[in-house]
């Protein structure tokens, strides 16, 4: 099967492309994306939330290739046999493009690593979202925009998972950009309307030295099943998690969804829905 | 056929000649879920497969 827009061979089936076609189409839709919704100032500082895997590797490279100077803040839950090795991978790719890499640790920041807090309790999910969003935004502190590596199938399953929850208050969350609240470094998202497939694809061809492996906690995960229903119901209806998105977006510009008012924590000063944050009361709740 | 499925990190071995997404039907994989490569090189699911090759089947699914 031949490239839609050349002789080549086609490496790529939605869209038909070669290795030279699929890679400019794709950086592509990251760059359009990052001008459509303004995700960049021309001087923003941007950090970059890695975790050595496909996807916040490929939005490392891609915004160092975009918009210049960018550092990597990784986060080390100490998940034995799968962070360890993600994190070795993400060294070497800072180190061969130049590129500053922070590390910061549940162990050092919060007491213990995640296997060990897993022990006491279960929901490896929720512990680990809730410990690192705390220290992604507490690190960030300084810089303009912390850029993700939410893709495309990241985000539709965000919104599935929200609406059957009835967590309608956090839909405003899945955007190519959140928000401005005061505590919170805004996030961007360049790789929104990237399919996982697609971002595999780049990494692959790009011959990026990263693992595609998978959290070992992922199993248990809501999230999961959630990404199996997305993905069987793709195979027969094209551009669903597209148009999730997209109606999700033109949704969000007719209800403008307010985020409820945030607090201060009492304990570590961060914002809060509640009087003490998740974060301290989950970090007491290992003592 | 020798094809290597990355997710279990197991090779199984079995009769096939035909098209990429009839081998990933045969072995229950969502072509959603996964890259196939042959030698080193990213084919497609249109793309035909004999039985002397040896394929890899890569998950694209990772984080938690």
């Amino acid at each position: 099967m031949l490239c839609s827009k050349c002789k080549e061979k086609a490496v790529f089936l939605s869209p038909k492309l070669c290795k030279n076609h699929f890679v400019d189409y794709f950086e592509k839709k990251v760059f359009d994306t990052i001008k459509k919704f303004n995700l960049l100032k021309k001087n923003d500082k941007v950090v970059v939330a890695c975790s050595g895997g496909k996807d916040s590797t490929t939005v490392l490279y891609l915004l160092k290739k975009f918009h210049g100077n960018v550092v990597a803040l990784a986060i080390d839950e100490g998940i034995r046999g799968y962070r360890d090795k993600t994190l070795l991978d993400l060294e070497r790719f800072c180190k061969k493009h130049d590129i500053e890499l922070r590390v910061h640790s549940f162990k050092d920041e919060v007491g213990k690593t995640l296997d060990r807090m897993l022990k006491q309790k279960n929901h490896p999910c929720s512990i680990c979202g809730t410990f690192r969003r705390y220290l992604l935004n507490k690190h960030a502190k300084g810089f303009d925009k912390i850029a993700t590596g939410h893709n495309m199938d990241d985000e539709a399953q965000a919104v599935l998972m929200n609406l059957l929850k009835g967590n309608t208050g956090l839909l405003w969350n899945s955007n190519p950009i959140t928000r401005k609240v005061k505590g919170f470094v805004q996030k961007i998202k360049p790789l929104y309307f990237c399919s996982e497939k697609e971002v595999a694809a780049y990494v692959l061809l790009k011959s990026f030295e990263v693992g595609f492996i998978e959290c070992p906690y992922m199993e248990e995960s809501f999230r999961n099943k959630v990404r199996d229903v997305l993905n069987d119901d793709e195979l027969k209806h094209k551009c669903s998690k597209l148009n999730i998105l997209n109606k999700n977006l033109e949704l969000l510009k007719k209800l403008d969804l307010k985020r409820k008012d945030f607090r201060y924590c009492s304990d570590c000063r961060e914002p809060s829905q509640s009087r003490v944050c998740k974060t301290c009361q989950l970090i007491k709740s290992f003592k | 056929m020798k094809i290597f499925i990355e997710r279990i990190q197991k090779t199984i071995e079995r009769e096939f000649s035909g098209k990429v997404k009839d081998l990933l039907k045969s072995v229950d994989i969502n072509p959603n879920n996964v890259l196939v490569v042959r030698n080193n090189e990213l084919i497609t699911e249109e793309d035909d497969v004999k039985n002397s090759d040896s394929v890899k089947i890569l998950s694209v699914i990772s984080g938690g």
